[in-house]
């Protein structure tokens, strides 16, 4: 295990600054292959990433590049062959039984005989908390995300983004600083997806949470991110890291402006330098 | 209302059905009396003593109507002559032996769900005790009891279990197991003991699949329940009277006594519909 100053001395990008907020995500030379029945799968081949503290870092790529694989290896749903993944200095597994992260899934997974507010509770209740800070929490997150008033409704009752919402809100609950998002919005039609593009990017600014974010949308990556990170299939890797040089706050307009098409000409360059588009 | 339609047509349509074939069936009888007597019968004489038969081959509807009335609202319900006795007989069997099958299905499924030794061992088990018919199974089950000083309600039970608990079992290994790979997964990020994934996830999800199953496990209950009442002599109960009844060729009895047990078996059906409505609408499960 790395010790706090190993990490801020890791150096994984000699171009940066000096001073760097801590890596909460540590990746190097990982490896990972599925077994299947039709042989051996390189889904990670050789992938070598810091993500710290405080960054928007979205997965780009096609479908197969190992985007998803790579978020659950970080949450240590999937075990890693070969290489080193630390999260918050620990082994994945040791982080998820830290509780150090909130997943969220491309579908909002409530469960349908719980209330919104009893499906934010879930978690803390599976991790002990006691029942005053229980409710304060579900009371808080659901303000977060903008779904007060609507605690005691079932998920039936809710449309497609507000089940989202609840469950990025059930996410935040406990207090993991890492949110992993796996396509989270990959469902819901764009003009809901842009709201809630924006919705996430002022709770990000708010809460001060690192986010890595799997998508396969251009203008949701750029839009969004700190950092874009460009995958690549068979093997799965990365192609590319492209630092956004958009100010924190980012209007919806900003996606009109030079800079922001910049940015997502250079992802779509990446894209095809590791032959996406073949 | 608007089903009100159908469904009386529906019933008119059985009723004319069951009186036709009830005068076609039962007219050689009176056809062959007239006959012996070196009479002729009119089509009219001829339909009304079809329905008016003492032992008819197929009792017309009214007569296993005035039957069913006569020894349920006409006799005293502790007599041995009422219907509602053999019901209640039946029914305590049914309810023993539903309770009992239910609850054994339900902890073969969890057992099945969290060990795959358990579902390897069991699983075959419980499937081949389905492919034995009933009929066979059931003396031995009152013999072996018998010997070993079980008499009574109990025996039936264990007959009418035996055929309960497999729908359970199925049903509920398919509701606990239905929970997706997304669900799990999420309870594995929050790092869930498998105690709370069992109560908190896999047996909520099973809550509609094990209504459905209880649905079919409840109507076998009564059909193990009446098989059970068979063998044992036709003391009590309503396979006792479909016993009796078919020694003494008494075919209204035997109807009415049919009628009682699909009227049993309804009821009981709609009464564990109306737990599932009750309880699926307090989990929000229903619309």
């Amino acid at each position: 295990m790395l010790s706090q100053d190993e990490i801020e001395d890791f150096d994984w990008d000699p171009e940066e600054p000096a001073v760097q907020p801590p890596a909460v995500i540590e990746a190097r030379g990982l490896q990972l292959v599925f077994e299947t029945r039709e042989g051996p799968v390189q889904a990670l081949k050789d992938v070598d990433l810091a993500v710290r503290k405080g960054d928007f870092v979205s997965f780009i790529g096609p479908s197969g590049c190992g985007k998803t694989t790579l978020l659950r290896a970080i949450a240590g749903l999937e075990a890693p062959t070969g290489g080193d993944l630390m999260v918050n200095g620990m082994s994945p597994d040791q982080a998820r039984e830290s509780r150090a992260y909130g997943y969220v899934f491309q579908a909002a997974g409530l469960y349908p005989w719980r209330t919104i507010a009893g499906n934010v509770r879930l978690p803390l209740e599976i991790m002990g908390y006691a029942a005053s800070e229980r409710e304060k929490r579900v009371k808080d997150v659901l303000q977060l995300v903008g779904l007060q008033g609507f605690d005691g409704m079932f998920p039936w009752q809710l449309s497609g983004g507000m089940q989202q919402r609840a469950s990025i809100a059930r996410a935040l609950a406990f207090d993991a600083d890492i949110l992993l998002m796996d396509e989270p919005f990959g469902a819901l039609d764009e003009i809901v997806r842009d709201h809630l593009n924006e919705q996430l990017l002022s709770l990000w600014k708010r809460t001060g949470k690192t986010i890595a974010f799997v998508t396969h949308s251009i203008p949701e990556a750029v839009y969004l991110s700190t950092r874009i990170v460009v995958m690549s299939p068979r093997p799965g890797r990365i192609t590319d890291i492209i630092d956004s040089p958009l100010p924190p706050d980012r209007p919806l307009e900003i996606r009109d402006t030079p800079e922001f098409l910049e940015v997502a000409r250079q992802v779509r360059e990446g894209l095809r330098a590791g032959h996406a588009y073949d | 209302m608007r089903a009100a339609g159908p469904v009386l047509t529906v019933v008119a349509a059985i009723l004319a059905l069951w009186y036709a074939a009830a005068i076609w069936m039962n007219s050689a009888w009176t056809l062959q009396q007239a006959a012996r007597a070196g009479e002729t019968v009119s089509a009219a004489a001829l339909v009304a003593d079809t329905l008016s038969q003492a032992r008819p081959r197929l009792p017309a509807p009214h007569q296993v109507a005035a039957d069913l009335w006569a020894s349920t609202v006409g006799q005293k319900i502790t007599s041995k002559r009422s219907l509602v006795y053999h019901g209640w007989v039946t029914l305590s069997a049914t309810l023993a032996g539903f309770a009992i099958g239910s609850g054994l299905g339900i902890l073969l499924a969890v057992g099945i769900v969290h060990s795959r030794a358990m579902e390897m061992s069991v699983m075959p088990w419980a499937i081949a005790s389905q492919t034995i018919p009933i009929l066979a199974i059931a003396p031995m089950i009152i013999v072996v009891l018998h010997s070993l000083g079980v008499s009574g309600l109990l025996p039936k039970a264990i007959i009418s279990a035996y055929l309960s608990f497999f729908p359970v079992v199925v049903g509920m290994v398919t509701g606990l197991r239905s929970p997706d790979a997304m669900q799990l997964d999420l309870m594995r990020t929050w790092n869930a003991s498998r105690g709370q994934v069992f109560w908190q996830l896999r047996l909520p999800a099973s809550a509609p699949f094990l209504f459905a199953s209880l649905k079919i496990a409840v109507a076998a209950s009564l059909v193990g329940a009446i098989v059970g009442e068979l063998p044992t002599g036709a003391v009590a109960g309503l396979g006792a009277r479909l016993l009796a009844g078919s020694y003494y060729g008494q075919t209204v009895q035997i109807w009415s006594a049919l009628l009682m047990a699909a009227l049993l078996a309804a009821l009981l059906v709609g009464a564990v519909g109306l737990v599932q409505r009750a309880t699926l609408r307090r989990m929000g499960m229903a619309r």
